[in-house]
């Protein structure tokens, strides 16, 4: 289970880091009449027996409808490793779009490949950062003890009492609206960051407080280590919480990002992430005729299966309260 | 930009509004308001904070109520899996439960709007519970029939439950009786984590499905650049989930004496 888990992530990211090589169109390029195109189909056999794979040319029938048909007369053979693409067509086949298009007419399935890297990123960076964090309040409170720790803890449970989501919408609120991705990038990895550390600091302040009392800490101390050495000591016995914590933190900030995107308060349109993707399922109407746009969901789903996976059976205590996290 | 609109009744408004002051000055203000109950005005709705995230924070409540009543279905269902880890109960609920526990309410919500409109099994008319609920419940009530079936399982193997069965207990006694009893401590004892998810949750759930919530509300008033409902919604939804924790450590002290000192 655990390897399954960690063969999905590790798919995922090989994905993300090869997004430009995947795929097959540019992210933000609409076609233009592609709105709500269905997936493009990949076929291999026709009435005159097998071929390449190779695909029809979508041909729009009803613009009102959003009715698509396949130019059957002619078969579009896929074209393998080209223009520094892994596979596409010729460009006067029409675009290749393996999971439809979006209402503007580009390719969902390279916005899903470029918007991994977003997704992903954001969410490494963010749990990276909470961790680092936690861990040297928590090492500090430890260490340290008396004043300095209550006061560290006492802002962290503060903040673990706080409604995170909404904590998150107003802090992101209250800042400029329209920002560019990079921006955008750094400004929410560190809001996850910090809504992110207060758990781990509590987490690493008992380790550290327990560990601190054992014999070879003592021993260190007696010899005339400082706190900070006395720290380095210590905080490997945390390694073992931390990694948990970091499958627990990432499904959690996967999530708060996707929230954020839909919302409008994340990445723009022009730099998708899963979340800014979604808006466009947001359309009940449209979405019992357009079921592709619904696909990051279905890759959100697939990240954190992973995840609940790699933690697998024996820590199912642990991975649950993580998912009680949302 | 602002066209029809003269200095003096730009400076009327910010004068009647309050903006003139320090801000300092307003934020104690708005803090001196709360003594009194008083949330300040909203400017979308043009009229007080406070009766408004009342009544939407009690719609939260609602569908956070029935999500909780629905997943609370996955007790019963968690300890029968744990007292036969390889029945065929927990063959068929275990794959599934794994799934739905990673199936984010944002998500559940979306799959299941989709669902609702392919094949009209569930409602999506307007103030319809269906799909915010399920959204909420599926998940939740995957984590505890997981949590409970393997507190379920290790109860089995403790010394007095172990002790009832040998003093020819029935065994559905000692199930339910016994084991089960013991097995809620660590099942409550990420009640109020399970409660906070629920609320954080609902606020994607609400935007979603369009439930009109505490959420909702939240997410209009930051959209609408509504300052005084925004704090508001946010102060409300800390004061319900800083009730819901209270709540959560009750229960658990009722279950688990031991927890009552601490």
């Amino acid at each position: 289970m655990t390897r399954l888990g960690l063969g999905i992530l590790a798919l995922v990211a090989a994905v993300a880091v090869a997004a430009p090589i995947l795929a097959p169109n540019d992210p933000s390029t609409p076609f233009s009449n592609r709105a709500y195109a269905p997936p493009t189909r990949i076929h291999l056999w026709d009435a005159g027996g097998w071929h390449a794979p190779f695909i029809y040319r979508q041909v729009l029938a009803d613009r009102v409808l959003r009715q698509y048909v396949d130019d059957t007369s002619t078969r579009v053979p896929l074209v393998w490793v080209r223009d520094g693409r892994l596979f596409g067509v010729g460009p006067d086949a029409g675009p290749l779009l393996i999971l439809g298009a979006d209402p503007l007419g580009r390719d969902i399935f390279s916005r899903l490949v470029y918007g991994a890297r977003l997704s992903l990123g954001v969410t490494g960076l963010g749990a990276a950062g909470a961790l680092a964090i936690g861990a040297a309040v928590g090492a500090v409170a430890g260490v340290a003890g008396g004043l300095l720790e209550t006061a560290l803890m006492g802002i962290a449970d503060f903040m673990l009492v706080l409604p995170a989501v909404y904590l998150l919408l107003v802090l992101r609120a209250v800042m400029p609206l329209s920002l560019g991705w990079a921006t955008i990038f750094v400004l929410m990895a560190v809001l996850f960051a910090a809504a992110g550390w207060p758990r781990v600091a509590r987490g690493v302040r008992g380790i550290v407080a327990t560990e601190r009392t054992r014999d070879y800490a003592q021993a260190a101390r007696a010899i005339g280590a400082g706190p900070f050495r006395l720290a380095a000591h210590v905080l490997p016995a945390a390694s073992g919480f931390l990694v948990v914590e970091l499958v627990l933190l990432v499904p959690a900030m996967l999530v708060a990002e996707a929230t954020l995107s839909y919302l409008g308060l994340g990445f723009p349109a022009e730099r998708p992430s899963w979340g800014t993707m979604l808006q466009d399922a947001a359309n009940v109407r449209l979405l019992a005729d357009t079921p592709w746009l619904i696909a990051p969901a279905a890759l959100l789903f697939v990240v954190v299966l992973g995840l609940q996976l790699v933690l697998g059976t024996r820590r199912e205590r642990t991975m649950l309260t993580a998912a009680s996290r949302w | 930009m602002l066209t029809g609109l003269d200095q003096a009744t730009i400076a009327k408004t910010r004068a009647r509004l309050g903006l003139d002051r320090p801000f300092t000055t307003q934020v104690g203000d708005w803090i001196g308001g709360l003594l009194r109950f008083d949330l300040g005005r909203s400017s979308e709705y043009d009229a007080p904070v406070a009766p408004i995230a009342r009544e939407r924070a009690a719609n939260t409540a609602l569908l956070a109520a029935v999500a909780l009543a629905i997943a609370l279905v996955g007790l019963p269902i968690g300890v029968l899996t744990g007292a036969r880890p390889r029945g065929w109960l927990s063959v068929a609920v275990m794959p599934l439960s794994v799934a739905l526990v990673a199936c984010p309410p944002i998500v559940g919500a979306l799959a299941l709007l989709w669902l609702a409109v392919s094949t009209r099994w569930l409602s999506i008319a307007p103030g319809s519970l269906a799909v915010p609920a399920l959204a909420l419940a599926l998940p939740l009530g995957a984590t505890l029939e997981r949590l409970q079936s393997q507190a379920t399982a290790e109860a089995l193997r403790a010394p007095d439950v172990v002790a009832a069965a040998a003093r020819g207990l029935s065994p559905a006694r000692v199930l339910w009786r016994h084991a089960a009893r013991q097995s809620l401590r660590p099942v409550l004892g990420i009640a109020g984590v399970l409660i906070g998810s629920l609320f954080s949750g609902s606020l994607a759930v609400e935007v979603v499905t369009g439930w009109p919530g505490l959420g909702r509300l939240m997410y209009d008033a930051l959209a609408g650049r509504d300052v005084f409902l925004a704090a508001g919604c946010a102060l409300v939804g800390a004061a319900v989930l800083a009730v819901g924790n209270l709540a959560a450590d009750i229960a658990r002290a009722v279950v688990d004496p031991r927890t009552r000192l601490a």
